[in-house]
């Protein structure tokens, strides 16, 4: 069970109380138990990693656009996602802002 | 629209949205298709990265690990400059533009940690684990490592010093892990075979010699 | 602005809405330069389609909590201490 994300924590001296975004993690209180099952990756998940790295080689997406692309996530969304369904909403986000991608064009191929 | 052929015939044409294919995959597989259609990625450079990607794995790393344990003069270099003492061994450190080797000792145990994505040396480990990933470690890495270690089943004696290295800038870092007990006899390659993926990450130590014989 | 090994230095505890790499953690804590890794693109301009240049000097600095925290922070969010 996740713990909600707080802005800030008052009983750390460190925090300086500036509001955080999702995948700002580090120091966030969590109850929550690592799980240590491992798994390789699906066949998706290579393309998706892989699709990153044509388009940096492309010259059409670099790897911080990739890391705003994920940051820009709605918190909410950000958290239920997994690793590599947050890769493809920033591919997609970031392709229609720059005008790769038409709006609609991808949903018309589902 | 045309579908060419050229390449070798080694991957599906099913319809996208077949039983049994998740949401994201279909996505994945949409999106490829239109971006090779729109000419923005060609299918060839899509197949070199998984190509690349399946080919990494901890193996690299073990190796420079193990010429560090027999090899005082290479550890030096290793620590120095893991990108050239890498490439001493025929291994490519990857794209990264920093990659830093760091030492474990009696005294001092470090653990790795990207918390604010998944930095990782991948050319040199494979892919993360699901767990590096995960929202817990990544946020109780930095808060409260020796729980986390205690977790893998690493206790710590307390005087030694526990550097938890947060990888939040383009440098990538990977862990040198003391060399176990009664491995004096062994031959290199017997010693890679003990360097887990896990004590390169600095959440294990090797595997023991006794450990990796009963296997 | 440029810092020396051993100088204690403090991270910026400025909000940043964009893309950045200082964690919220660091923000307002003193640490102490362990060394400079050299410089880089800067991530913050990178991500929103520029070249990253000028280039910004990227400095490993410890931090105590403990245990030790090592974390890679940009030039421009240290402050001499």
């Amino acid at each position: 069970m996740r713990v909600a994300a707080v802005p800030s924590f008052p009983d750390r001296p460190y925090d300086a109380r500036v509001e955080r975004a999702p995948h700002d993690t580090g120091g966030r209180p969590t109850t929550e138990r690592i799980d240590r099952t491992d798994h390789e990756l699906d066949d998706w998940e290579l393309l998706t990693d892989a699709l990153v790295g044509a388009l940096g080689r492309a010259g059409v997406m670099n790897v911080d656009e990739l890391r705003r692309g994920i940051e820009s996530m709605p918190p909410a969304e950000y958290e239920r996602a997994s690793y590599y369904e947050r890769w493809l909403y920033s591919v997609e986000t970031i392709l229609s802002e720059k005008g790769v991608l038409e709006p609609g064009e991808l949903e018309a191929r589902l | 629209m045309s579908h060419d052929h050229d390449h070798p015939h080694d991957h599906d044409h099913e319809p996208i949205g077949h039983d049994g294919e998740s949401p994201a995959a279909a996505r994945a597989r949409a999106l490829e298709e239109l971006l090779v259609e729109k000419g923005v990625i060609t299918r060839e450079s899509v197949r070199q990265g998984i190509d690349w990607l399946v080919s990494r794995s901890p193996a690299d790393g073990a190796r420079l690990v193990a010429r560090a344990w027999v090899d005082p003069e290479f550890k030096e270099r290793l620590l120095a400059d893991a990108r050239e003492a890498a490439a001493e061994l025929g291994l490519n450190a990857g794209p990264s533009p920093v990659v830093m080797a760091v030492e474990n000792t009696e005294k001092v145990h470090h653990m790795v940690v990207c918390t604010l994505c998944s930095c990782y040396p991948r050319a040199l480990l494979g892919p993360p684990p699901v767990w590096y990933k995960s929202l817990p470690y990544r946020s109780r890495a930095v808060s409260e490592p020796r729980s986390v270690l205690a977790e893998f089943g690493v206790e710590l004696d307390p005087d030694v010093e526990l550097r938890v290295l947060d990888s939040t800038a383009d440098v990538r870092y990977l862990v040198v892990p003391r060399r176990p007990e009664g491995t004096g006899g062994m031959s290199e390659d017997e010693l890679a075979a003990l360097v887990t993926r896990d004590s390169m990450i600095g959440v294990a130590q090797p595997a023991s010699p006794a450990a990796a014989a009963a296997q | 602005m440029s810092f020396e090994q051993g100088q204690r230095v403090r991270v910026a505890s400025r909000e940043h809405r964009g893309h950045h790499r200082t964690p919220g953690y660091l923000k307002g804590r003193v640490g102490t330069v362990e060394r400079s890794h050299g410089s880089f693109t800067n991530p913050e301009t990178r991500a929103y389609g520029e070249s990253g240049l000028p280039e910004k000097e990227l400095y490993l600095v410890r931090f105590e909590d403990g245990h030790l925290i090592y974390a890679d922070i940009y030039e421009h969010w240290l402050e001499p201490q």
